[in-house]
């Protein structure tokens, strides 16, 4: 079944220097190992692909049910070099939120998977 | 039930809202309030003013808070922790004392000025003692730059706040210390934290983490359930309420607007995370993968677990300096074809760049409302968009190009692709851009001083 993230998981984005970092958390605890079965340091990378110039971090913090990625040359520089509109990396929360997983049926169902439409 | 201090979170950044600093006092009981006024940025910003202006150099809005708050400051004791002080924290405490003057209330304030934090008068004389201030992302030594640094501030923690406290300030202002460290000093002061409590101390940065961003924690830029996070006109600040052991609950006052749940608070303690398993402070190295949070009624979250590990001996410093010139500009293309009409100018406009022989350090291009933010993930905008923005900006050491370049955007409103509006604002301005430079220095170099008045 195809499910997008956007649909079991939420967060928030910000900056430090060049590079942008992504939260994201689990809408429901019992999603969170899914997150991040799914979410891998190289899906996400291969993700953003040509949208940032340099490589990916992953961290993993099941206390929040969140994953936290930093995007490194995410930002035209950062600050106040950039000349994005997203200077600051504010809306990459949703950007990381367009991808779409593939989870088995049987899975889905048993976590309650709302299925993309 | 045991002691509570209560430490109200009343500005997020320089350029917050205006209301929240009185509302944090007026709308329930608080301790403490504290005001974040620094960003990366601030500190070049107020050093360009003082340059100017011996007198300047400070957040100026925080003379208009402490206004607002005098009377809560004067008769209900309420304390205030601001880093207003920016590259001048003696005028800024002469302003807010002139206020205070003018109020009729001079004797209501004891004002802490904590100073020690700007290292610009010293950056040749620590290069000198072989303190390379090299960049923390790039790894490159200070000296490439040093001719053009135009601020430079270590970031400083709790403990000189503390001492004002002690020495009976009830408004402790600072130069460029951490954000965090203006909510954990309060709590550090009441409890009597000790300088190597390492668990509770990390607790008060994370307290501090959670509401240095104003609103962000208590339902503002919350993602989460966004639709029906109630009344934000009405958006209450977040608060802490501290307890001796370092756990705390995050709240707000009753009846105001936004949401304080387990949501809105994880999402702000995400929000500019690194490695989540070292979040380094000049107090404590705190540890985010050790916070437990449980939701301990309405807009109530209680917050506990939290592990620190001890702090370093280096602290983060803070440069400014001066990296070349930009200018952005934008037009607005109308549908039909709205999104073709903005690429077609932007190949126009590059083709006229080329014959004009100017080449910059970058040139970017963007097209709001069709991939600006989101890039190719946003997928195809396609024929129908109602309109698309054609943004475009560069960057160059040369002031005199960047100043060519924003003389050919305009022209396209005539000579280029058509159904084009949204040029009002003329030429771009060209701005002066001020680069962020990161570096680490030993402890033992800055020295605090502390002063109550």
């Amino acid at each position: 079944m195809r499910v997008r993230l956007t649909d079991i998981a939420h967060a928030r984005s910000g900056d430090k220097g060049d590079t942008a970092n992504v939260g994201v958390i689990a809408l429901r605890p019992e999603w969170y190992p899914l997150l991040s079965q799914h979410l891998t340091r190289d899906r996400v990378a291969q993700h953003f692909e040509g949208i940032i110039e340099g490589g990916v971090d992953r961290f993993e913090l099941p206390n929040l049910k969140a994953l936290n990625f930093l995007l490194h040359g995410a930002l035209d520089g950062g600050g106040t070099l950039s000349l994005k509109t997203d200077a600051q990396g504010k809306v990459f929360s949703t950007a990381l939120l367009r991808m779409e997983l593939d989870v088995p049926d049987a899975e889905a169902r048993a976590l309650g998977l709302p299925a993309a439409t | 039930m045991s002691r509570v201090v209560r430490v109200a979170g009343g500005q997020g950044f320089w350029g917050d809202w205006p209301e929240a600093p009185r509302r944090q006092v007026e709308g329930g009981p608080v301790d403490y309030l504290m005001l974040d006024y620094l960003a990366e940025v601030t500190m070049s910003i107020l050093q360009k003013q003082k340059e100017r202006d011996a007198t300047m150099g400070y957040a100026r809005d925080f003379v208009g808070a402490m206004e607002s708050v005098l009377s809560a400051v004067a008769e209900r004791g309420v304390k205030v922790i601001a880093n207003a002080g920016g590259v001048n924290p003696e005028a800024c405490a002469a302003a807010v004392r002139a206020m205070a003057v003018k109020a009729g209330r001079p004797e209501a304030l004891r004002i802490g000025i904590v100073t020690g934090d700007n290292l610009l008068p010293r950056i040749d004389e620590l290069l000198a003692m072989g303190h390379e201030l090299r960049n923390m992302d790039t790894g490159e030594p200070l000296s490439v730059v040093r001719d053009r640094v135009i601020a430079a501030n270590a970031y400083i923690g709790s403990t000189p706040i503390v001492e004002a406290l002690a020495q009976g300030a009830n408004v402790v202002i600072t130069g460029r210390s951490t954000d965090t460290a203006l909510t954990m000093a309060p709590l550090r002061h009441e409890f009597g934290w000790g300088a190597a409590e390492w668990d509770k101390l990390a607790a008060g940065i994370i307290a501090g983490h959670i509401i240095e961003c104003g609103a962000q924690s208590s339902g503002g830029n919350c993602l989460h359930d966004w639709r029906n996070i109630p009344a934000l006109a009405d958006v209450g600040y977040p608060i802490v309420e501290g307890s001796a052991d370092g756990t705390f609950v995050v709240t707000k006052h009753a009846g105001t607007g936004g949401r304080v749940s387990v949501p809105t608070v994880t999402e702000q303690l995400v929000y500019e995370m690194g490695d989540p398993h070292a979040y380094i402070t000049p107090d404590v190295v705190a540890d985010f993968t050790s916070i437990q949070l449980e939701d301990a009624g309405a807009d109530r979250v209680r917050v506990f677990g939290i592990t620190g590990a001890p702090a370093t001996d280096k602290l983060k410093v803070s440069i400014a300096y001066k990296s070349g010139y930009k200018a952005v500009g934008s037009l607005v293309y109308a549908w039909p074809d709205a999104l073709e009409k903005a690429q077609v100018a932007d190949r126009v406009l590059r083709e006229r760049l080329d014959r004009l022989g100017l080449k910059f350090e970058k040139v970017l291009s963007e097209f709001v409302g069709a991939s600006a933010t989101h890039g190719r993930l946003a997928g195809d905008a396609g024929r129908a968009a109602p309109e698309v923005q054609y943004r475009i900006g560069v960057r160059d050491a040369d002031k005199k190009k960047v100043e060519r370049f924003t003389r050919e955007i305009v022209p396209l409103v005539l000579n280029g692709p058509p159904s084009v509006t949204g040029f009002a604002g003329g030429r771009p301005k060209v701005e002066e851009i001020v680069a962020y430079w990161p570096a680490l220095v030993d402890k033992s170099v800055v020295q605090t001083q502390v002063e109550v008045r």
